[in-house]
């Protein structure tokens, strides 16, 4: 074989330590190694186990990228260890690299973290084909290819916890169900067989858990080492809620329709005309700021809100191109 | 200095909540030698959630803003990081999938548009990183922010998806490791300040439905720039601006600290060391009082 392709650098890591059963606070561990570019995370965790420190834990199985098993962060990073080469770990943070499990707060042993949340919010969107089907058929069931097209790439998710503790929503808010659960919840919102859409869809409606606490940070998105491109999904689910009727009138889907209103009446949008729409009477808790905004000139009155040139056009297209009614 | 010429896309914010912004962006662009032909006719991007109600309808409208730029033959430049996320994802979506191009183009000829896919799409930050050049900026700095150590804030929409980075500039940037910001700091002779928030959320997508989340956010951001040592925050995004600029009594409540910190926006940054008049960049416009000059 060609060695003369592989190059080897030296990097420093900070390795997370800790055991729940016997320390009372993590401490970090410094490794010195040369690393080579044929190296994967997984193969770093694997040396300094081998190599430096046989008490050292973290899950591994398949080293293929599809248990899901393996997954930490790297320089905060979720990273799929078996799957990330070291090579672009050096490119991104350069040879100082500190490695920690996916949440420092539910750390059990070094890498081993208690994913118990994560199997929770997994198990609450009921993660399978709820279907009334006939202990006899007479036919098969059949799913065209443009209907299994529609589940995209959310049936390829590992579970590997990457998204779910890269998410800041997850971070501050325990109840909200993270971007997994919704990725999941849409593989079975988009299968054609599936008979509890309106069930589990009213789920993800609810405040403070589901879909419309999103952030829109695309956190998920960028961590996802198998492109389930999760904020996608959720997108798809707050699509859905509006077309299947299970969506209510509530702030958060009042401020996506808002701005379908305020485009038609002026093109551009009417910042506080949007608040007042989407928050009703509840608009009273915003006045403080607003007044201190006013004295700053950042706020512009109903009569005074700019208009967009050829709004005429903008108002054709609202009314030809609008595809949901709520 | 070659002139350059843009079409902007200034957004709606830019005309109400965050009028320092436009009024700094046409200062910069004068020193800078650059043409800014404004969209006037574009509609709102729909600000990432139009399209959780009506995706097609966001298309379409996005698609529109796009033609004009289209039409003047000009690169659209953003200042706002959502209208440069929902632009160039419109932007991505049309250009891979023919059959949906068609079907928008359809609704834009009924009133005598066309998307065509021939505008590049860029915030103006980018843009001039690009074609003015980090080495150009600074030879152009008549007034070194040498005394401020100045915390940059990314805001997600200009680095996440990593995929619209990677079409819509020369020297697309890592999401987890951002340098364009910094680099512009040390272009005008500041220190910049690294810390963990600086290519976090701020939350603002989520300040009405969310509130608690949104706070928490807020000031996590400004709490990491004070515990990095910044005199100010600078960002691209007038959205994080608002958020980190008017939100700071919420944000402190919701953290259990006081919070506050000037925060400029870029073009007001680059103005103040390109020796811009203090009354074209719009100071006075802060709630939280910009009171280093």
């Amino acid at each position: 074989m060609d060695n003369s392709s592989i190059t080897t650098q030296k990097v420093n890591f900070k390795v997370f330590r800790f055991n729940a059963d016997d320390d009372y606070l993590p401490y970090y561990e410094d490794y010195k190694m040369d690393v080579t570019s044929e190296e994967v995370v997984l193969d770093i965790l694997n040396r300094i186990k081998w190599d430096h420190d046989g008490s050292f834990s973290y899950r591994r199985s398949c080293r293929h990228g599809i248990c899901g098993a393996c997954a930490i962060k790297v320089n905060g990073r979720s990273t799929l260890a078996c799957k990330e080469s070291m090579t672009t770990m050096i490119e991104t943070f350069g040879t100082d690299l500190t490695i920690e499990p996916l949440s420092i707060k539910r750390a059990v042993k070094d890498m081993i973290i208690d994913k118990g949340d994560f199997w929770e919010k997994h198990d609450n969107i009921h993660p399978f084909l709820i279907s009334d089907v006939c202990e006899n058929p007479q036919d098969e069931h059949t799913v065209t290819p443009k209907e299994a097209e529609e589940l995209l790439d959310a049936d390829i998710c590992i579970q590997c916890g990457a998204c779910h503790y890269a998410c800041p929503v997850v971070e501050i808010n325990e109840s909200f169900m993270g971007p997994a659960a919704f990725a999941k919840a849409y593989r079975f919102e988009a299968d054609v067989r599936d008979q509890a859409h309106k069930e589990r869809l009213t789920e993800l409606h609810s405040e403070n858990q589901g879909v419309w606490d999103c952030v829109k940070c695309f956190e998920c998105a960028e961590v996802c080492p198998k492109d389930v491109n999760p904020i996608d999904k959720i997108t798809k689910l707050h699509q859905m809620l509006f077309r299947e009727g299970v969506a209510t009138s509530n702030v958060a889907t009042r401020h996506a329709v808002g701005f379908k209103h305020s485009i038609a009446k002026h093109g551009v949008l009417d910042e506080g005309g949007l608040v007042l729409y989407s928050e009703g009477p509840a608009i009273v808790k915003h006045i403080p700021v607003a007044l201190k905004m006013f004295t700053k000139g950042k706020i512009v009155l109903p009569w005074a809100i700019p208009k967009a040139d050829n709004l005429d056009e903008i108002q054709k297209l609202v009314k030809s191109s609008s595809t949901v009614k709520f | 200095m070659e002139k350059l010429k843009y079409a902007l896309f200034t957004g709606c914010t830019a005309k109400q909540s965050t009028p320092e912004q436009l009024m700094s962006t046409y200062a910069v662009a004068k020193k800078l030698n650059i043409e800014l032909v404004e969209l006037t006719e574009a509609s709102c991007c729909g600000a990432s959630h139009l399209q959780d109600y009506d995706d097609f309808l966001s298309l379409v409208l996005n698609a529109r803003n796009i033609a004009y730029a289209e039409k003047h033959g000009l690169t659209m430049v953003t200042i706002c990081n959502t209208c440069q996320l929902n632009t160039a994802m419109t932007k991505h979506r049309l250009d891979n999938n023919a059959e949906l191009k068609e079907k928008v183009n359809v609704k834009l000829r009924e009133v005598g548009l066309e998307y065509k896919g021939t505008s590049k799409i860029i915030h103006f930050l980018y843009a001039i990183i690009d074609d003015i050049g980090l080495d150009k900026i600074a030879s152009m700095v008549e007034v070194p922010l040498s005394k401020f150590n100045i915390a940059p804030f990314y805001g997600c929409h200009n680095i996440r998806p990593s995929e619209l980075q990677n079409e819509s500039h020369n020297n697309p940037e890592n999401a987890y490791n951002p340098t364009s910001l910094d680099d512009l700091i040390i272009a005008c002779g500041g220190s910049n300040v690294d810390y963990d928030e600086k290519n976090k959320c701020c939350g603002f997508h989520v300040e009405l439905q969310a509130p608690k989340t949104a706070s928490i956010l807020t000031g996590n951001a400004i709490a990491g720039a004070i515990d990095g040592n910044a005199d100010w925050m600078v960002t691209p995004c007038p959205l994080c601006h608002l958020k980190l600029d008017t939100q700071t009594k919420h944000a402190s409540e919701a953290i259990g600290r006081e919070v506050e910190l000037p925060v400029l926006h870029m073009q007001q940054m680059l103005g103040l060391a390109l020796g811009c008049p203090q009354e074209e960049l719009g100071m006075k416009h802060h709630v939280t009082k910009v009171d280093f000059i």
